[in-house]
């Protein structure tokens, strides 16, 4: 299945979602509206012809600008197809919080603990939205790029002697 | 999944555990479930893995992994080191296999530059990605055996895994912390040496496993304590995006190699081991089937090994190699400038993935067009491989869980990143 017809069977069905998309190295990459996001990828993991039925993956990207700080981006495999796609969401820094999908794959559960905890973007809907390498009551999100790269001192509680 | 089945006594089992962490001991344990804390240090968790299990008797009633304690924040490193001075910490993630670590990565950057290895690298790295799914494997069949009481299957793999070690040292010159490929090539050319060493290699091979298998296929405690354990549904498999040995185990042919081809796979010759039993005995088998396999492409890898250079010629993002430096002035700028500067990637985002001994081992680089990534993320196949604890170990005993964490073979250097 190539590129194209991936994104011409997503204009097809999910027309009005889709922003945009880029091709590079091979790899597709669509952007579609965050509030659409559950509804793009029920139809991606539904759809007979695209039956993307895995997430391979789920990152979250702060790109430090203005507008559109961060980014969500969705990397989708399809066992029938061998092919992969990957969708993208902008989200902004003063609304960081992204429709879960956890309920099309239960694979995104664990992914966007790790998003949340490393980039500080919320999951609407997620089950159980702990952090998951970061202790919980950890106060920054350090992939986030105003994190400092030495950490930032006494941030985490040491025992006491 | 059970382990968020209700909230309310999650929250109470974690702050108990606050206070007192290692037990927590309810007023009538007949009346009760209770709920013990497994790990972060216990031999059978492989690493720093720690589990709240929660128990009916002896029966898990739920489990709830906790990551993070061997978190060192390679994806934070990544962003503040240029391409090439990232090599080293692909080593530190999955340390059983650090060679298949290194192709993915170099795999990854050369995705994003354009570029491509000459032939005889690309040979090499098949070498040393089936080498280091052998070595894996062997430590992964070895634990999980030991796990579940056969100390010496465990003896026996890492005799042969010795072997291999070796063959790193030789070729690499290190047995763990490889750092062997290079952008746009390797660190070093393969050596007769190592020819001579991995054919011995190979010449015992399939009769130690052979023996391995057969010291733990008709073992009766063995079997008793793999088998229908730690079983795992194909559609839930799939949904949790398991991927590898517990993925082939669970009925589902899925193997980059041959789904999404890199490096000369293509032309190579081997079968795709799929089981559908999708128990803990299922996973062992399969891996047993992959090392076979293995060692057959690795064979096929040797005898058509063309000569050749181990480096691509591209000036402007190779690093030129050092006796060149120290008399040409032109490759000492380019040195220079790729040292200090960092290579001169496009604008754009890529994904490379490989099949690592664990699954699906891939790398996301998010580029700006400067000499260090802006955003690194490491799709680590034993972080996703572990989110099926749960579901695996419901309804099963306390002591499956061993076996189970033993057949998902998990790396908690690449867990936790």
């Amino acid at each position: 299945m190539t590129n194209a017809l991936v994104l011409e069977k997503l204009t097809a069905s999910c027309g009005g979602a889709i922003l945009g998309s880029s091709e590079f190295r091979g790899d597709l990459t669509v952007t579609v509206r965050k509030e659409e996001i559950v509804a793009v990828c029920r139809f991606l993991r539904d759809d007979p012809g695209l039956a993307f039925d895995m997430l391979v993956d789920l990152l979250g990207i702060d790109m430090y600008r203005p507008d559109g700080r961060f980014e969500v981006l969705y990397n989708l495999y399809s066992l029938k197809n061998r092919a992969y796609v990957r969708i993208k969401v902008a989200v902004e820094e003063d609304d960081c919080v992204v429709p879960t999908v956890s309920g099309v794959w239960t694979a995104a559960d664990w992914h966007e603990r790790e998003t949340w905890d490393m980039m500080g973007i919320r999951f609407a809907g997620h089950p159980d939205l702990r952090r998951m390498y970061m202790p919980e009551e950890y106060a920054y999100h350090p992939l986030r790029k105003d994190f400092p790269l030495l950490g930032i001192p006494d941030s985490i509680p040491l025992p006491r002697k | 999944m059970a382990s968020r089945a209700d909230d309310v006594t999650k929250s109470r089992i974690l702050a108990a555990l606050e206070d007192q962490d290692t037990t927590v001991v309810v007023d009538d344990p007949l009346e009760n479930t209770m709920v013990i804390n497994m790990g972060p240090q216990h031999p059978a968790t492989h690493g720093v893995l720690r589990l709240l299990v929660k128990l009916d008797g002896e029966r898990v009633v739920a489990c709830v992994p906790e990551l993070g304690y061997l978190h060192r924040g390679y994806e934070k490193i990544a962003e503040a080191s240029t391409y090439h001075e990232f090599i080293p910490h692909t080593d530190r993630l999955d340390y059983l296999a650090p060679l298949s670590n290194n192709v993915a990565y170099a795999l990854a950057v050369e995705k994003l530059l354009g570029i491509e290895a000459p032939p005889r690298a690309q040979h090499i790295r098949v070498l040393c990605c089936e080498m280091a799914r052998v070595a894996s494997h062997l430590v992964a069949v070895g634990t999980m055996a030991m796990d579940v009481g056969a100390l010496t299957v465990l003896l026996w793999t890492f005799r042969e895994r010795e072997k291999l070690m070796d063959v790193f040292d030789v070729l690499t010159g290190a047995r763990f912390t490889t750092s062997f490929t290079r952008i746009g090539g390797l660190a070093q050319d393969w050596t007769p040496q190592c020819t001579a060493m991995l054919t011995a290699f190979l010449e015992g091979f399939g009769r130690e496993i052979a023996e391995v298998e057969k010291l733990l296929s008709r073992n009766r405690i063995f079997v008793d304590r793999c088998e229908d354990v730690g079983y795992i549904a194909r559609e839930d498999a799939v949904a949790l995006g398991l991927t590898g040995p517990i993925l082939r185990a669970a009925g589902v042919p899925r193997d980059l190699r041959r789904d999404k081809p890199y490096l000369i796979y293509p032309e190579l010759d081997f079968e795709v081991i799929t089981l559908t039993e999708s128990d803990a005995l299922a996973r062992f088998y399969v891996r047993i089937a992959e090392m076979k396999e293995s060692a057959k492409i690795l064979t096929q890898v040797l005898r058509t090994m063309p000569e050749g250079p181990v480096h691509t010629r591209d000036t402007k993002k190779v690093l030129p190699r050092k006796e060149r430096i120290y008399t040409r002035m032109e490759e000492l700028i380019h040195d220079f400038m790729l040292i200090n500067l960092g290579v001169d990637p496009p604008i754009g985002e890529i994904y490379q993935g490989i099949e690592s001994s664990k699954g699906e081992f891939g790398i996301t680089i998010v580029s700006d067009g400067t000499g260090q990534p802006w955003r690194m993320k490491i799709r680590s196949p034993s972080m996703v491989n572990l989110s099926s604890i749960p579901p695996m170990c419901r309804g099963g005993m306390l002591s499956d869980i061993v076996a189970i964490i033993g057949s998902i073979d998990p790396v908690m250097g690449e867990a936790d990143k």
